[in-house]
């Protein structure tokens, strides 16, 4: 990890809130700058999206002398994912925990990735295995420090304390939450509707509350499905939505607080 | 639960107590001793315990976040309409119990008796068990490696006193890792009638759920069919009708013809789904997707 400069975990402890669509357009966003790294890691083992989302279904992974070569969307965009190591997408990995963490530990050990700025590792819903090895095997190497995806409503948030809570027992500084499908505005007649609805007050309260920042809102878009299902970017497909204004500007937010980190394990300036 | 390590061969497995990652380990001796590979003691016990439970089905989803949770609290209000019919929902998500809070349940605890855990009851006709149940409070971050999940589910199914039980809803966190294989595996002399399947209309999503109805098939477990949440969201204003988890490869409709699975229906977006106040709005949505 010396060649890595900065690593970002995506955690959720709830499925569906769109982890893995952040996860993909982070990447997307900071590679935008040709200077830029960009490594994504997928250790969702079960249930890896992340090939589809970055459009890169029935690549394969390649290894070579230095180790596995990630599959590269760009020149400066690597991906790995138990996605490429499958023959058909649809093929179930049902793997118990500890060969799971085989899997991981080969990932982070065994990937050539090369000079990296940026490495986003995308999770599982959960607060378990793939979330302990991750933290573990990376315990020498410095983590920057975890993105929290949640939705809006109760059932989210107190899922998402759970993972606030295991950061916070595992010393993961918490860079930020993102609060996905805030709202649906109808193409017809513009009404905002909160399909799901922030009754204890969403993201806002709870970070308020747990004295994390709240790096944004993101309203929801059908193009975002849409986008991750054709494994394009939604900010090439949707430059103009208000989804896109949220997560570049969240974006943003993560790269100015890694920019105030000094690389190579040094103590971070909290922002 | 002890804690083994995270290079763990596996107890089944011929490396068993040998290999180098074993060192250290504290059961060590007992897996070389070629005891890890005899069959559980649980699972004979678990079919005993299960004798008085007719029915009893998995609600799974390779996804996270399609509403797996909502519906097996649905499933279990819609047949506990019936006075007669004693209904038990039991949540196998460890890290992310979600079941309590749906079915307004927060804050209550087990209570043991000389036959078992207790159930905590909603009503007269249906107990509910979680571990959300067992914490000190709802935030409290349940962060525990595959083994200790298992134990946990192993002592769900075979301790808990659910007494004469017409149905069992099984609520699974996402995925096909240790609580599936372990809910299997430990039901595994008991007949499980099969698993409801629940998706969302995108490629994501079904994606994910094929490998669930491969796992599924793999472990011989019959597929009821599949439920497709978030079909689409009608506008409160205007009636448009939008679709926002567009299904690009047609949905739960085609995934379901393409492996032959039945399609037991579809359910709208509504915002009231995801309101907490469950305890009054007791008329489930998506009520008419339960029977087919």
């Amino acid at each position: 990890m010396k060649s890595v400069k900065h690593k970002i975990l995506v955690l959720s402890g709830k499925g569906g809130v769109g982890k893995s669509t952040f996860s993909a357009h982070l990447a997307h966003g900071l590679a935008e700058d040709e200077n830029t790294q960009v490594a994504l890691l997928d250790i969702d083992i079960c249930g890896p999206s992340i090939p589809k989302i970055m459009g890169l279904e029935g690549e394969q992974v390649h290894q070579s002398g230095s180790g596995w070569s990630p599959v590269f969307l760009e020149d400066n965009l690597g991906v790995m994912s138990v996605g490429f190591l499958l023959s058909s997408p649809d093929d179930a990995v049902i793997w118990r925990g500890p060969k799971k963490n085989g899997m991981i530990k080969q990932f982070l050990r065994d990937v050539d990735w090369g000079e990296v700025d940026y490495l986003i590792v995308d999770t599982p819903p959960g607060t378990s295995d793939e979330h302990l090895s991750a933290v573990q095997y990376l315990a020498a190497a410095h983590i920057d420090g975890a993105v929290i995806i949640t939705t809006p409503q109760e059932v989210s948030l107190q899922d998402v304390r759970k993972e606030i809570s295991f950061c916070r027992k595992v010393k993961l500084p918490v860079l930020g939450v993102v609060e996905n499908m805030t709202s649906f505005v109808c193409p017809k007649c513009q009404k905002e509707s909160q399909i799901f609805p922030p009754t204890t007050g969403g993201a806002e309260v709870m970070c308020q509350d747990l004295q994390v920042p709240l790096l944004g809102r993101v309203p929801l878009d059908p193009r975002i499905g849409k986008s991750c299902d054709k494994g394009q970017s939604f900010f090439v497909e949707a430059p103009d939505s208000p989804a896109t204004v949220a997560y570049r500007s969240i974006i943003q937010r993560i790269q100015d607080f890694c920019s105030l980190r000094q690389p190579k394990g040094e103590d971070h300036v909290s922002s």
